[in-house]
């Protein structure tokens, strides 16, 4: 998906750049992450909102798995395995809407609280919200990546937009790994 | 249709029908829902929904995203666009254009224009102050105005500090544009409908919380703080979008022996402004949003009765607005360092030492931000170790000046109107920086709060980090855009007009802000005896209203007039100044050079900075 007919020395180049470029992205989206997380503990302090514990490690759980396969298509790709590429694309994409629904579809829908409820529901769904948000965005990156690799975009040698998705996903994936602690299992649950 | 031929235009028209649209569809729904639409608080989630939309729309009528859907659809594109030859030259500032010098170019115009809007605003609301009692303005119409001058100055100045950085970074560092051509006109692009939409709030009822937008007031204003919100969202979006480019433009496109402590010291600054502008403009977008999804959805993040806090807001806030003041001046402070040594025909005093304190300020300006909060009900204990961080700040800042002066002492100093600006920079910054500690301090800034004091000491860091810097800087680089040079007799007569004029603003503003006179309010008690203080202050800033209109002049003469100057007309050695004026597209690929010595030994026989390959250029004849 870069510019067209590069040469090798060219593409080294912008691949450096676009690594590099990636990398400073993740780290600025991280900081906002982190202001989420201060929000949380500046607001919520020791306690928790009540949520549905099931529901959490489940898509925790699936989210994990996601990343699994995310990092099976972008091995394959750079082996030139094309068929497995795509089969390890898709499941990443279809688990993302696994959890995009175990959040979106349960989880708020299973919540005592409402968004405008209090300190609880605002942080909670603020938090999730904005991270099922990047799930979303990172999604539609897997449907571009699976779309253009069916059409055959991506060779063993040049598939910067698969890394760049993976890369991405795996961020989304350890974002979660810091909320999922944060909302469902530091601190107590009001009144118990 | 010649004029949907121009991106602008077309971005513009697409802003307000996708603004449009997106209102309508929401308030469809809602009606539809049997929710009511009867006033401007009820359509209010659909005009926050269409502001965004809007904003999207622009990006995509100006045609900022076209390569990148191409893209995402499979299609290969040139590296390379370069302008469309059935286009008149002039229409290439009006489109998308991947060209970093014309990106610079557009940034620079739309920071000049942006700084007249939001000095016209100072000047309508000075006029307000001159004497006690409300003149022509409502107290709500001030509020906003003077909302909109802090806010649109500070979109001027990111703007300008993308102008500098775009302009100049790629040419210092012998590269042929930046590191991600399309995402540096996208960063550009951002800016146009954020502005309108900052500016639209003047016609939606306003917002009264001034440029800081704290809750729980921004929480109830009127519709005009939503706009507000989405309009700095997007100008953050370009903050950090450029300063991401910035970073790898710097650590990747380097000219081969151009090491980093060879590089032109303004590209040091460019780079510790970029680290901030990369992480730390997230806080204030996170901030402003919260406050956005709040009046939205009802959630209580700032709201004490739902158990919210309204100084969590103060805390994300001022963790962006702090080291904000370092993006604001660290480009100019870098002007400064660049600009002395062409002058005084002498080596910068101490390149190591300037290139580190960049930085140092960079990252100290990261724990310091809660010295805008010792009044606000924080954590006490929170005010000390606040304290202690930001009078440290004052070290690497005193590292520049003594630089500065070792640089000046014995030069062989000439004062051409860009040197004046540098002088002037040196002296109105080292006021701001002397007023600084007092408001650093615990004990003396629960005093100092609020007052007129702080607006003085904030004009002066303001005015001697960005303002000065920014006029030599175009005084220095309008012929390397231009080919031709600004009149010298209106460039000093603006800078001998302007600078008295300013020193009467801010220091009558500190003497009556020390004796009590509030900040930010509409009217005044005039048994207070300010009266004719105030009357003083708006007469200097009609001075200096003078003073920018003659640097206006300047610029369209010289627009005008065909007489042009030598390549290098400054006798600089950096790599820029080495090619012709103006700067040819793809800068160094007909003219690569190597970097051979240091990039300041001026006036020592023999040195040389950059060996240009001047054989293969003249070979090919141009």
């Amino acid at each position: 998906m870069a510019a067209q007919a590069l040469s090798a020395a060219d593409y080294a180049r912008k691949l450096a750049n676009n690594r590099l470029g990636l990398w400073l992205f993740i780290l600025s989206d991280g900081f906002m992450f982190a202001g989420l997380l201060v929000t949380r503990f500046y607001l919520l302090g020791e306690h928790r909102p009540h949520v549905d514990q099931t529901v959490g490690i489940i898509v925790t759980a699936v989210l994990l798995v996601s990343s699994f396969f995310m990092n099976r298509a972008e091995v394959m790709i750079a082996h030139g395995d094309r068929r497995g590429f795509l089969f390890a694309t898709f499941m990443t994409m279809f688990l993302g809407i696994v959890f995009m629904a175990g959040v979106v579809g349960v989880e708020w829908q299973l919540a005592p609280f409402k968004p405008d409820t209090g300190a609880d529901g605002a942080v909670f769904f603020m938090m999730t919200g904005m991270h099922a948000f990047h799930v979303l965005t990172g999604v539609m990156f897997l449907a571009v990546v699976f779309i253009n690799g069916l059409r055959g975009h991506y060779s063993a040698e040049r598939h910067y937009a698969v890394e760049a998705c993976a890369n991405y996903w795996h961020f989304v994936d350890i974002v979660w790994q810091f909320f999922y602690p944060a909302l469902y299992l530091i601190g107590t649950v009001a009144g118990s | 249709m010649r004029i949907l031929s121009l991106g602008f235009t077309r971005g513009v028209i697409a802003q307000i029908i996708g603004s449009a649209l997106g209102t309508a569809l929401i308030v469809a729904i809602r009606a539809i829902l049997g929710m009511p639409n009867n006033d401007l608080r009820d359509i209010e989630p659909a005009a926050v929904f269409g502001g965004f939309v809007g904003g999207i729309a622009f990006m995509l009528g100006v045609g900022s995203m076209d390569d990148w859907i191409k893209w995402m659809r499979g299609i290969a594109t040139p590296e390379y666009h370069g302008p469309d030859p059935n286009k008149p030259r002039w229409q290439r500032y009006f489109d998308v254009d991947y060209d970093h010098k014309v990106i610079g170019v557009q940034y620079g115009v739309t920071s000049v224009l942006l700084f007249l809007l939001a000095g016209t605003f100072a000047l309508i609301f000075r006029t307000e102050l001159a004497a006690a009692g409300m003149q022509f303005l409502s107290p709500d119409l001030y509020n906003t105005l003077m909302g909109l001058h802090g806010i649109v100055m500070i979109a001027a100045i990111l703007t300008g500090v993308g102008a500098m950085s775009n302009y100049l970074v790629p040419l210092m560092i012998g590269a042929n544009d930046m590191a991600f051509p399309r995402l540096n006109a996208f960063a550009f692009w951002v800016n146009v409908p954020g502005a309108l939409l900052v500016v639209s709030s003047l016609f939606l009822g306003g917002f009264d919380t001034g440029w800081t937008g704290y809750p729980p007031l921004s929480a109830r204003a009127p519709l005009g703080m939503q706009m507000f919100f989405i309009g700095v969202y997007l100008v953050g979006l370009s903050s950090i979008l450029g300063s991401l480019n910035i970073i790898v433009t710097v650590l990747k496109m380097r000219a081969p022996g151009m090491t980093m402590f060879r590089m032109p010291i303004f590209v040091w600054a460019a780079f510790a402004t970029s680290l901030i502008g990369l992480t730390a403009t997230q806080m204030i977008g996170l901030s402003f949003l919260m406050v956005l999804i709040q009046r939205v959805f009802g959630m209580g993040f700032f709201d004490p009765t739902k158990g919210g806090n309204v100084v969590l807001f103060q805390h994300l806030f001022w963790f962006y607005s702090h080291p904000a003041v370092y993006v604001f001046i660290l480009p100019g402070l870098g002007i400064v360092s660049e600009l002395l040594p062409v002058f005084a025909r002498k080596p910068l005093f101490g390149y190591k030492w300037i290139a580190m304190s960049s930085l140092a300020i960079a990252l100290v300006g990261f724990f310091v931000w809660a010295h805008h909060m010792f009044t606000a009900g924080m954590e006490e204990y929170l005010r000390v170790p606040f304290m202690y961080a930001t009078l440290l700040v004052a070290v690497p800042t005193g590292v520049k000046f003594f630089s500065w002066v070792g640089t000046l002492w014995q030069g062989k100093i000439i004062t051409p109107t860009p040197m004046l600006f540098t002088l002037g920079a040196i002296v109105v910054f080292l006021f701001g920086g002397l007023t600084g500690p007092p408001n650093g301090t615990v004990a003396t800034d629960l005093h100092l709060h609020d007052t007129y004091w702080i607006v003085g000491h904030f004009h002066n860091t303001m005015f001697g980090g960005f303002v000065y810097p920014f006029f030599a800087a175009i005084y220095y680089w309008f012929p390397k855009i231009t080919g031709k040079r600004m009149n010298e007799t209106l460039g000093k007569l603006h800078f001998w007009l302007m600078t008295p004029s300013f020193w009467a603003v801010t220091w009558v503003q500190m003497f009556i802000g020390l004796r009590g006179m509030r900040r930010r309010i509409a009217d005044y008690d005039p048994t207070q005896g300010f009266e004719p203080a105030q009357l003083l202050i708006t007469i200097a800033a009609f001075l200096i209203a003078l003073s920018v209109l003659i640097f206006l002049i300047n610029l369209v003469r010289t627009m005008r007039s065909s007489e042009r100057v030598t390549d290098n007309v400054w006798n600089s050695r950096s790599p820029e100044w080495q090619l012709p004026s103006p700067a040819p597209d793809h800068n160094y690929a007909d003219r690569p050079f190597v970097v051979v010595g240091e990039p300041y030994d001026y006036g020592l026989p023999g040195s040389t900075y950059v060996a240009m390959q001047t054989g293969t250029a003249s070979a090919r004849a141009e």
